[in-house]
């Protein structure tokens, strides 16, 4: 994967998918080690291009950046010259000028970090293009499923929410499918993407058919503004109806693993005893995270070996 | 490509020696001569004797009346860096049109008629093709009181749009039809039902759902066709329906003609031709409105075309800069230029495949187009104005934007192999060879 950029995994074949998987384990027992620096990226520059809001995946590139040695550069939207005008192309050109070796980049329009590729010559890692994709995030998810699992074949995986507004559920579907998982979609109908038929794919009426018998359960983030623009009435209700709580996780497999990609809004898509119960994996998933990054970054900048 | 002129002097004569003639308006398609005398069109026939001033040798070549585009936006006033009158022009003779029709979505709005009236001058000043004016109907396009259309019909507006967007208020729009009446003018409606492509860059089908990017369903356009329609048959007024794009909303114009419904409706080279599954959000070039749809939809507008639900092509021609157009698909801003490259493709991908024979398609690129609009041309009658294009319908050549005359630069067709295009162009009796 020396010098791939990584834009989606529906450009990801399960052999490449399974390296990384095999990668991150490594590196997430550097993590939890005692001294946490590698010299894998030693002299190497990465820049963080964040141009939408981000806690985890950011603060998750960066470490995980830094843990192998690079020179880690992180550019928030307010601080950078997008808001002066400039256009994307400038920006990425003025990076590459200095000399990088990987831009990481979350955007909000759909197809910039692959516009991204086209511009500039460094690796280029999408952390999240609009409702496009969020490849780290789903291979973290993958990651912490098959740490769970031990598989990824043949579990049933429900994703629940609001699909249509989703890039890591998006991302999620390519990668779960591609890894023989089936996967199971519910969600007011208002967030849910028409003509979505995929093979591996189920679109269910209600939340309760799609977490039936689930061996995980992937809760996605409403986003509150949602409300006011009319696609759901009231957080109360939507929790009512669709939010995942202890007496709906009955319906699922009692050893179920909860995911969430966080931020969560406790009492909306997930109650608060869910997300600290015995199935959520939802802290693991953070620490993976950064496993899964240093995967991607010693991968596509260092080929891996060694 | 460059033009060249190929005569000085308007009031030499000239024969174009031998083409296949097609001139819809006259039911004529035959091998002839056609003699130009003082930019008029002085005869058509068999093997003229007489020895002009020039001849241009049309054997093998097809030779129509000069193609009418009733939808393009050339960008004056004040948008110039973007596209003016004279690399409008210049574009047109490129594509074998010697007539079009501005859209008024421009800075400012062509919404009054001392705006119309500097539009006829400004056209008349750069004179390298016949350019018509199109006026707002309500006041800087907004919706929401009508401009004033009877004054801009006085100063020489030959119709009213507010393309670029649907006219939400109903009544505004009813108004506008019923103020209209008694006049010749026609109203070309933009129809997407404006809530429902809030945001929207593309089609709403399986490719937006897969590129996360958000969508403009068909249904908008069917619900503004149908409401167009219902209100030109209840006002009794004329509905003139902007690039059509749905299968549906096709049904819906068929259905109104049938019920005696003044309503024609236009299509462009790109909505029978391309479909949602040609967007790639690293290029901006395919983002239009309305958006490219499905192979349904492109069947059944190609049906509609042909059965005469759908009366003309027009190109929609709408450049943008390139800083414009290279970056964020969704950023973008919606159109490319058309004007270069609409006979070519739809010679490749509609003709050469027989999906549409030539005198219906040179049909509703001029004589359809005059009729809608009662403009003075489209036709190849004697004592007409001699607007001629001349087509080698099996000339092969790559679509190239640094050869563009257009200012605009992104279009999905730049690289396409084409088979077919204009090779020279006669306004008013003066001939400009493209080749």
């Amino acid at each position: 994967m020396l010098g791939k950029s990584i834009i989606g995994l529906e450009n990801f074949s399960p052999d490449e998918i399974r390296l990384v998987l095999k990668t991150a384990r490594e590196m997430k027992k550097i993590i939890s080690g005692g001294v946490k620096k590698l010299p894998n990226l030693r002299g190497r520059a990465i820049v963080n291009l964040f141009l939408e809001p981000s806690t985890r995946t950011r603060t998750s590139f960066e470490l995980a950046g830094k843990y192998l040695g690079a020179d880690v550069v992180s550019i928030n939207a307010s601080t950078s010259s997008i808001v002066k005008g400039e256009s994307l192309r400038d920006t990425l050109m003025t990076i590459e000028a200095m000399g990088v070796d990987a831009i990481v980049i979350r955007h909000k329009a759909e197809g910039s970090a692959e516009y991204a590729t086209q511009v500039v010559k460094p690796v280029i890692i999408n952390a999240g293009d609009g409702a496009h994709a969020h490849p780290s995030q789903a291979l973290l998810d993958l990651f912490t499923i098959e740490q769970f699992k031990g598989r990824l074949a043949g579990l049933k995986v429900a994703i629940v929410g609001d699909i249509l507004h989703s890039r890591v559920a998006r991302s999620d579907i390519f990668g779960l499918t591609k890894m023989g998982a089936e996967i199971h979609l519910a969600g007011p109908k208002t967030l849910l993407p028409r003509f979505f038929e995929f093979d591996g794919v189920t679109v269910h009426e209600n939340i309760e058919s799609a977490i039936k018998d689930a061996d995980v359960i992937n809760i996605l983030r409403i986003q509150l503004e949602r409300q006011q623009s009319g696609l759901f009435p009231s957080a109360r209700e939507y929790a009512r109806v669709f939010g995942i709580n202890e007496t709906r996780l009955r319906l699922a497999k009692d050893d179920v693993l909860i995911l969430h990609p966080g931020p969560q809004n406790k009492g909306l898509e997930i109650s608060n005893a869910v997300v600290y119960g015995a199935n959520s994996a939802i802290h693991e998933q953070v620490q993976n995270g950064v496993a899964v990054r240093m995967a991607l970054l010693d991968l596509t900048l260092n080929g891996g070996a060694k | 490509m460059s033009i060249h002129k190929f005569h000085a002097n308007i009031n030499d004569s000239l024969i174009i020696r031998g083409g296949r003639v097609i001139d819809p308006a006259n039911k004529i398609d035959k091998i002839a001569d056609v003699l130009i005398i003082d930019g008029k069109i002085a005869a058509i026939d068999d093997d003229i004797k007489m020895k002009p001033d020039h001849e241009y040798n049309a054997i093998g070549k097809i030779v129509t009346p000069g193609l009418i585009d009733m939808h393009v936006h050339f960008r004056e006033p004040g948008q110039e860096a973007k596209e003016d009158f004279i690399s409008g022009s210049k574009a047109a003779v490129a594509g074998g049109y010697t007539t079009v029709a501005t859209m008024p979505n421009t800075s400012p709005v062509v919404d009054n008629a001392a705006l119309v009236r500097s539009m006829v001058a400004r056209a008349d000043d750069v004179g390298i093709i016949n350019i018509k004016i199109i006026g707002a109907v309500t006041k800087n396009q907004a919706g929401l009181e009508l401009a004033e259309m009877r004054d801009m019909i006085d100063a020489g507006a030959v119709a009213f749009s507010d393309d670029g967007h649907f006219d939400d208020n109903a009544k505004i729009f009813m108004n506008a039809l019923d103020y209209l009446h008694g006049t010749d003018k026609i109203i070309i409606c933009h129809e997407e039902e404006t809530s429902l492509v809030k945001d929207g860059v593309m089609n709403e089908g399986r490719r937006s759902a897969i590129l996360g990017l958000k969508g403009r369903p068909s249904v908008a356009e069917d619900i503004a066709v149908a409401r167009d329609c219902l209100l030109a048959e209840y006002t009794g007024g004329r509905v003139h329906i902007a690039h059509m794009s749905s299968a549906r909303a096709v049904e819906i114009v068929r259905d109104a003609k049938k019920r005696g419904v003044k309503v024609t409706a236009e299509v462009t080279p790109q909505h029978l031709t391309m479909t949602e599954d040609c967007v790639n959000p690293t290029d901006a070039s395919t983002k239009i409105n309305p958006p490219l749809r499905t192979q349904k939809d492109c069947d059944e507008l190609l049906k509609g075309l042909i059965d005469g639900t759908i009366d003309c092509i027009v190109t929609d021609h709408s450049p943008h800069a390139a800083e414009e157009k290279d970056r964020e698909y969704i950023y973008a801003p919606s159109g490319f230029p058309g004007l270069e490259t609409s006979l070519g493709i739809l010679l490749t991908d509609l003709y050469h495949k027989n999906k549409i024979d030539l005198p219906t398609l040179i049909s509703k690129m001029t004589y359809e187009p005059a009729k809608i609009f009662n403009l003075d041309a489209g036709n190849l009658s004697v004592g007409s104005w001699a607007d001629v294009t001349i087509i080698d319908a099996g000339l092969e050549w790559i679509v190239d934007a640094d050869k563009f005359y257009t200012r605009g630069s992104h279009s999905p067709f730049v690289g396409r192999k084409l088979k077919g295009r204009a090779v020279a162009t006669i306004v008013h009796g003066d001939l400009m060879k493209l080749l």
